[in-house]
Order: structure tokens, then C-alpha cells, then sequence
């Protein structure tokens, strides 16, 4: 063996963070279980769980800042945490796939069959023969009731120019960031947050409106499913990325980014860039088409 | 061991003993250890159910258990043996071997890993404890269709949610694999130099992070269509249950692979030691991995084939799965090359393996013949299916990672198992295993419906010779734990090198492995001295 040592930043151990994590994610669980199958004391657990949950992120989170800033993570583990940060991103995007695949599924063969196409003959004949496949539907069975579409060119438009734009100034505070201006810096990461809330509060004064004016909710047929589910797994993930980019632009405030080191930033950036991403598809196929 | 180990440690930072040692550990060897006993115990729980499904199936008649406990066997005998036996104890190996395999001092993200270990207990806990709860446990199989699977009673959201939590234990071990492999290589560990247990490995951890996550949203679509009122399985809304079996195999598919290649990996790294050669066509080892990964996206349908699919998808998912045949092929034709004209000796791991080769084989032929649309209409859901999937699952996975134990524990303990134990062992379960899954085949064609409790007479035969087999293969077992006990507590001394023909970086450190290896980056040129490329 050659003398070089490796310098590889392993904690001799960890502190009780990981295992306290594993209790607060199943008191979360397990108390959200109870819930839904109708016990109150639930409830308790699953607050208890989430409490412990969110103490497990501020410890944990707190322990990798402190470590970053004492200067004991070098290059190499610098790249372990971007080819981390890189593969936890597409499995998130397989998770969207899944569900952009029940929305495909929907349109393009469990309505036309229902309706009557293909294989479907039979079953429309025999089972629902008045109905026609279109979409938007809540089904044969008119499940939920009449109720309106949402349209692409209201809020989701207005939602679409405020993500993109998000987009260029968290660009825009990084590359101030690089370039070691603070002003600029803070400024366009203070943008960015706001732009993110902004987008969410729209979203939710959009859930309103759905719910009180056009009759779509989530029980509204495989429209309803398909445009709850999506919508809302993304405006949680836009909310976690407000977040953290919150949690970023404070660390940016107590300077805690160099212009050669702050991978934070970075990743936190690229998740933002993700979630719009996946709204680009969400304004395509859920609102536009 | 200690004095080694205390020499490579650190000064300053001291030594946790008890259970500390195990809850807080960030030491790849001590998560590779957890992963490995926590798989052993679900091995023996999973199993236990596998015992109570064969005593049912004993006699035709119902005399054991009520059907709806059987259901709930059969069930949770898959759960616990995929996401608690198989997986677990294969991301176990991983951790103990990989950073030993590429000279890296540890996993990419060691914090991490500790957390991927500890969801686990926590996830079975609540998965388990459905047993106990009002309506039973999960009855509705592994496969979870809907709309089946909306009638379970309390067990349906923690079944749901503990499925999430595997879900994240698993990305987060396949995220560690991958910036280990990527970025923890010592220097002159270039990617084609790599073991093929390492690249095995990487490829199934790409598997992991594509699919798990599609397991989470089916199930979670599962949980709205029960709890809040959606419709994406229910076609009165516009949705289809058959959209749920799509989303679901996507998944379920390339789990299977997930489940086989590691044990491909540990094939090739125990083939060529007691053959005493190199592995024969390494690259082509390499590309017949990534083209099995890659198929296994394009093929999920062929579960599926009775459902009602239209002509064209019925003929693109047999043809599609028929491809699967040539890169295995290529493998098993590579495993036999390199034994050809080896200097062959039959060590217990090397026993395992070659069993591996030919039983695995079997399993990949009934595979063709149920990948045949017109004849899977007659398969389908039978016995035959269930004697396919053992073949592969028991002396396919199963069989690889004894092997791999056999082949390591001289290296994790310092000491020589004792070999007469391991060949009694290797007898015992390679025989039973046979005459317990053998039969299957036979009655299934004849058939017999798999997820019943109950028979028609003309089976009764077969099914007793199965439940034989399946109790002295479950009892050989203990036999095994009996010989790892007594491997761990003493035995002779085991070299560096453990086996005259192995090659390998994890062969270049003393046995027991001191707790932390290649704190300093291994010589380049015993890297290329010990992977011959």
C-alpha cells in the first residue's frame, strides 16, 4: 500500500439523528394509519411523529452545515453529494411518472374503452352504453357530478410565468454568488422565494376555486384524480423547495457560501429547476391539452 | 483483530461499545453485518409462513388454517422474503464488499447508510405487526391489484405506508452504491477493472432508483382510491384496475432483477476462484447486465397476459421477453466457460454456485415457456408460475447469497467455517429444495391454482412430497445458522487470501477484516495485480 492517505470525511459515528428519524417517520405513519382507519388517538401519534421528524432535519441538517463550514468536507466528498443530489432527483421524477402514466393510461385507453373502442365494445355495450369517451371525464358513471374544467389560461398561466421566472433569478443569484456579489445575491435568492410562495398561495386560492365554484375535487372521477394528485404532489414539492430555498437564502445571509463552495446553494437550485420542470408538464398535459 | 484495528484508528475518537456500537455506527462493515442478520431473521420469519402454507397444503381439505389466514401467509411470505430477506441481505453484502472491492475507506455517505439500515426494523415493525390487527393482515398477495386489495381491513394503510418506508430505505442504499461506485474507485480502479459484483451492483442500484419510486406512487394511488375518494382503478370514475398491474410490474419487473443480479455478481466473483481461472468474457459480463437492466423496462406486461390486453401489446411483450434469453444466456455460458478445463475444486460456496448455474437455468427455461403468450394462457396462475419463480428466487438468489456467505466469512470473522457442516448443508437444501419445488411444475401444468388452501384430489400426492421437501429444506436451515454461530465463536485461522485462487483488493487485507480498510489508497499497482482485465 502507498502511504496517501485519503482524506475521506467518515464520522466515526453518527450522532442519534438516523435512528431518531426512523422513530418520528413511523409515529408519523403509524399515526396517520389510525386516522384513516377511523381511531382519534391517531392524531397525537402522527403530530408527535412529525414533531420528532422535523427535530431529526434541524439536528441532522444543523450537524452537515456545521461540519461544511469547519472545512472537513473536501472535493471527493463534494462529489459524493452531487451524484446524490443528481440520482435522488430522477428517482423523484419516476415518481412523477408514475402518475403522468395514470393520467396517459386514462386519456388514451381506459376512456376510449370504456367508451365503446377496441376491446371495449362489450363493456360498453353491456355496462354503460350511453356513454361517450372525451376528456376531460369523471367516468360513466358521472362520478362527483357535473362540474368544470380548469383552464390553462388563468392562474396556471400566470403560475407558469412565476416558476420560469423563478427560474432566471435563482440563475441570477448564483451567478452573483460565483461572482461574490452579495447585494445581487440576496436579492435574487429573496426573489425566488417569493416568487415560490406566490406560486403556491395561487395554486391553493386555485384549489378554492375549484372546490367552491367549479364543482372539481378530488372525488371528481379519473379528471379529478389525475389533476388533484399531480397538481398536489407538485405544489408540495414547489412548498419544500420554497423551503429550503428560504433556508438558503438565510445561510446566504450569515454568509455562510464562498464563491468556489456551496454546494448547497447548488443543489437546492438544481430541485428548483426540477419542480419546474415537471409544472412545464403539468401546464401541458393537465391544463392544456 | 483489535490490535489492528486500533492501530487504524484515529486517536482522538473513541471506540462505542454495546448497542451503541450498532445503533449509531457509520462503519460500512458494522451496517454490511446489520443488513445481514436482520435479512437472516426475516429469512426465518418468512420462511416460518412458507411452512405454515406447506402444512396447509399437506392434505387436500382445509385442517390447518382458515382460508383467509392463508391468504395472508402467502402474502406476507413474499413481502417479508423480497423487501426483507432477498433485498436487504444482498445491500448487505454490498456494504461489507464494495468499498472493500474498489479500495474506497468507506460508503460515499456513511450517516446515510445508518439511516438506510434503520428504517428497516421500523418498516417490518409496522408491516408485522398487521398480523395482529382487526381484519388480518394483507390477504390480497404481494401484488397488491386493486380492487382486491381495497377490501383489507386495518393492515391496508400500514401495509401502504411501511411500503414507503422500504421504498426510502432502498433509494436511499441505491444513492449510496452509486456515488460509492462513481466516486469512491481507489486510482487506477478503472470502471472496466471493476468486480463484477461492483458492477452488478451498479446496475441494480440504477434498477432501484428508477422503479421504488413508481412502487410508491402505485401504492399511494392505492391509498387515495380507498381513503379520499379518487378513481384511478375504479372505471365508473374513467380509471382501470389493470392501470394499477401496469404501474405496478413497471415496478415489479425490474424488482426481479434487482432481486437476480447481485447474485449474477457473486456467481462471477465465486466461479472463477475454485475454477482457478479468470472470468471468462468479463466484458461481455458487463454489457449482458446492462442489456438484461434495460430489457427488464420493456417487459413488465408478460404478468399480465391473461388480463385482456390488446394482440399488439400481448406480441410485444413475448417477443420482448424472449430477448431476456440471450443475455442470460450469455452469462450462463460464460460461468460454464470458465470452468471449462479449470482446476476445479468443490468448496462449499463453489457447490452452491455451480447448483446456482444449472437450478437457475431451469428457472430461466420455465421462464421462456411461460414468456409464450398463447401457452401462459394455460399457466397462468398456476403452480407452474409459483415452481418458476422459487426456481429462480431459491437456488437463484437464495443460493447466491449462501454462496456468497461461505465464500466471505473467512474473510468477516477471521475464521475457517467448518466445511463438513457446509457440505451436509449444501446436500441437505440443494435435494430438498427440489423435491419441494420439482412438483410444482407438474401439478401446475395439470392445474393447479396457486392462492388456494384447498385442491382437487389428483394433486394430493405431489403436494406431499412438496411439503417434505419444504420442511427439512427450512429445518437445513438452522443448520446453517448453526454453522455461521460457530464460524463467528472460533474455528482455524483464516490466510489473507482465504482461497488459493481468489483475487481481489478485499483479498489483500488481513482476515478479519480490520474495521477500517484502505484508510490509504492502495497501491495502483496491486490494483492491477489483482484484477486481471
Amino acid at each position: 500500500m502507498s502511504a496517501v492517505k485519503t482524506n475521506y470525511y467518515v464520522p466515526h459515528h453518527t450522532a442519534w439523528w438516523p435512528i431518531v428519524g426512523s422513530a418520528g417517520l413511523t409515529g408519523l405513519l403509524v399515526g396517520a394509519s389510525m386516522i384513516l382507519n377511523g381511531a382519534s388517538t391517531g392524531s397525537y401519534i402522527l403530530v408527535a411523529g412529525l414533531l420528532i421528524t422535523l427535530l431529526m432535519m434541524f439536528g441532522w441538517f444543523g450537524t452537515v452545515i456545521r461540519e461544511s463550514i469547519s472545512g472537513l468536507y473536501n472535493a471527493r466528498v463534494d462529489t459524493s453529494f452531487r451524484w446524490s443530489m443528481i440520482w435522488f432527483i430522477f428517482s423523484e421524477v419516476m415518481f412523477f411518472a408514475a402518475f403522468f402514466t395514470a393520467l396517459f393510461y386514462a386519456r388514451a385507453y381506459s376512456l376510449p374503452w370504456l367508451g365503446g373502442m377496441g376491446k371495449g365494445v362489450v363493456t360498453n355495450e353491456l355496462l354503460w352504453p350511453a356513454f361517450e369517451a372525451m376528456w376531460p371525464s369523471n367516468g360513466p358513471a358521472n362520478i362527483g357530478g357535473a362540474f368544470k374544467v380548469m383552464g390553462a389560461w388563468g392562474i396556471p398561466a400566470i403560475n407558469t410565468a412565476i416558476l420560469l421566472s423563478s427560474g432566471v433569478t435563482v440563475t441570477w443569484a448564483h451567478h452573483a454568488l460565483k461572482a461574490d456579489h452579495r447585494r445581487q445575491l440576496i436579492l435574487g435568492l429573496a426573489l425566488t422565494v417569493i416568487l415560490g410562495f406566490t406560486f403556491v398561495a395561487l395554486q391553493a386560492d386555485e384549489y378554492i376555486h375549484a372546490y367552491s365554484e367549479l364543482n372539481l375535487k378530488m372525488t371528481t372521477g379519473i379528471y379529478g384524480s389525475t389533476f388533484f394528485m399531480l397538481t398536489g404532489f407538485h405544489g408540495f414539492h414547489v412548498t419544500m423547495g420554497a423551503v429550503m430555498l428560504t433556508v438558503i437564502l438565510l445561510r446566504c445571509i450569515k454568509g455562510h457560501f464562498s464563491p468556489d463552495s456551496h454546494f448547497a446553494f447548488e443543489a437546492v437550485a438544481w430541485y428548483w429547476h426540477f419542480v419546474d420542470v415537471v409544472w412545464l408538464f403539468l401546464f401541458i398535459f393537465v391544463y392544456w391539452f | 483483530m483489535s490490535t489492528t484495528a486500533a492501530a487504524l484508528h484515529d486517536h482522538h475518537e473513541p471506540q462505542l461499545t454495546g448497542i451503541k456500537r450498532w445503533l449509531l455506527t457509520t462503519n460500512h462493515k458494522d451496517i454490511g453485518t446489520l443488513y445481514l442478520w436482520f435479512s437472516f431473521i426475516m429469512f426465518l420469519l418468512g420462511g416460518g409462513m412458507a411452512l405454515i402454507i406447506r402444512a396447509e397444503l399437506f392434505q387436500p381439505g382445509l385442517q390447518i388454517v382458515d382460508p383467509q389466514f392463508f391468504n395472508s401467509m402467502t402474502t406476507m411470505h413474499a413481502l417479508v422474503m423480497i423487501f426483507g430477506g432477498v433485498m436487504p441481505a444482498f445491500v448487505g453484502l454490498a456494504n461489507w464488499m464494495i468499498p472493500m472491492m474498489i479500495g474506497a475507506p468507506d460508503m460515499a455517505l456513511p450517516r446515510m447508510n445508518n439511516w438506510s439500515f434503520w428504517i428497516l426494523p421500523f418498516a417490518f415493525a409496522m408491516l408485522i405487526s398487521t398480523l395482529f390487527m382487526r381484519g388480518g393482515a394483507p390477504a390480497a398477495g404481494w401484488t397488491m391489484y386493486a380492487p382486491l386489495v381495497l377490501q383489507t381491513g386495518d393492515a391496508f394503510p400500514f401495509m401502504i405506508f411501511s411500503i414507503h418506508l422500504l421504498g426510502i430505505s432502498s433509494v436511499m442504499g441505491a444513492i449510496n452504491i452509486i456515488a460509492t461506485v462513481l466516486n469512491m474507485r481507489a486510482p487506477g480502479m478503472s470502471l472496466m477493472r471493476m468486480p463484477l459484483f461492483v458492477w452488478t451492483w451498479l446496475i441494480t442500484a440504477y434498477l432501484l432508483i428508477a422503479v421504488i419510486p413508481v412502487l410508491a406512487g402505485a401504492v399511494t394511488m392505492l391509498l387515495t382510491d380507498k381513503f379520499f375518494g379518487t378513481s384511478f382503478f375504479n372505471p365508473a370514475g374513467g380509471g382501470d384496475p389493470v392501470l394499477f398491474q401496469h404501474i405496478f410490474w413497471f415496478f415489479g419487473h425490474p424488482e426481479v432483477y434487482i432481486l437476480i443480479l447481485p447474485a449474477f455478481g457473486v456467481m462471477s466473483q465465486i466461479i472463477p476462484t475454485f475454477a482457478r481461472k479468470p472470468l471468462f468474457g468479463y466484458a461481455s459480463m458487463v454489457y449482458a447486465s446492462a442489456s438484461i437492466a434495460f430489457l427488464s423496462f420493456i417487459v413488465w406486461a408478460h404478468h399480465m397476459f391473461t388480463v385482456g390486453m390488446p394482440l399488439a401489446g400481448e406480441l410485444f411483450f413475448m417477443f420482448s421477453t424472449m430477448l431476456i434469453a440471450i443475455p442470460t444466456g450469455v452469462k450462463v455460458f460464460n460461468w460454464v466457460a470458465t470452468m471449462w478445463r479449470g482446476a476445479m475444486t468443490f468448496e462449499t460456496p463453489m457447490l452452491f454456485a455451480i447448483a446456482f448455474v444449472v437450478l437457475f437455468t431451469i428457472g430461466g427455461f420455465s421462464g421462456l415457456m411461460l414468456a409464450i403468450t398463447p401457452a401462459d394462457f394455460q399457466y397462468h396462475d398456476s403452480y407452474f408460475v409459483v415452481a418458476h419463480f422459487h426456481y429462480v428466487l431459491v437456488p437463484g438468489a437464495i443460493f447466491a447469497l449462501i454462496a456468497a456467505v461461505y465464500f466471505w466469512l473467512p474473510k468477516w470473522t477471521g475464521h475457517m467455517y467448518s466445511e463438513a457442516l457446509g457440505k451436509w448443508h449444501f446436500w441437505l437444501s440443494a435435494v430438498s429444495l427440489n423435491v419441494t419445488f420439482f412438483p410444482m411444475h407438474f401439478v401446475g401444468l395439470a392445474g393447479m391454482q396457486r392462492r388456494v388452501p384447498d385442491y382437487a384430489l389428483q394433486f394430493a400426492d405431489f403436494n406431499a412430497i412438496s411439503s417434505v421437501g419444504a420442511f427439512i429444506f427450512g429445518t437445513s436451515q438452522l443448520l446453517f445458522l448453526y454453522l455461521v454461530i460457530k464460524c463467528i465463536r472460533g474455528g482455524p485461522q483464516a490466510s489473507a487470501r482465504v482461497w488459493e485462487g481468489a483475487h481481489g483488493l478485499e483479498w489483500t487485507v488481513p482476515s478479519p477484516a480490520p474495521a477500517h480498510t484502505f484508510n490509504t489508497v492502495p497501491d495502483s499497482e496491486v490494483i492491477r495485480r489483482e484484477t486481471l482485465a
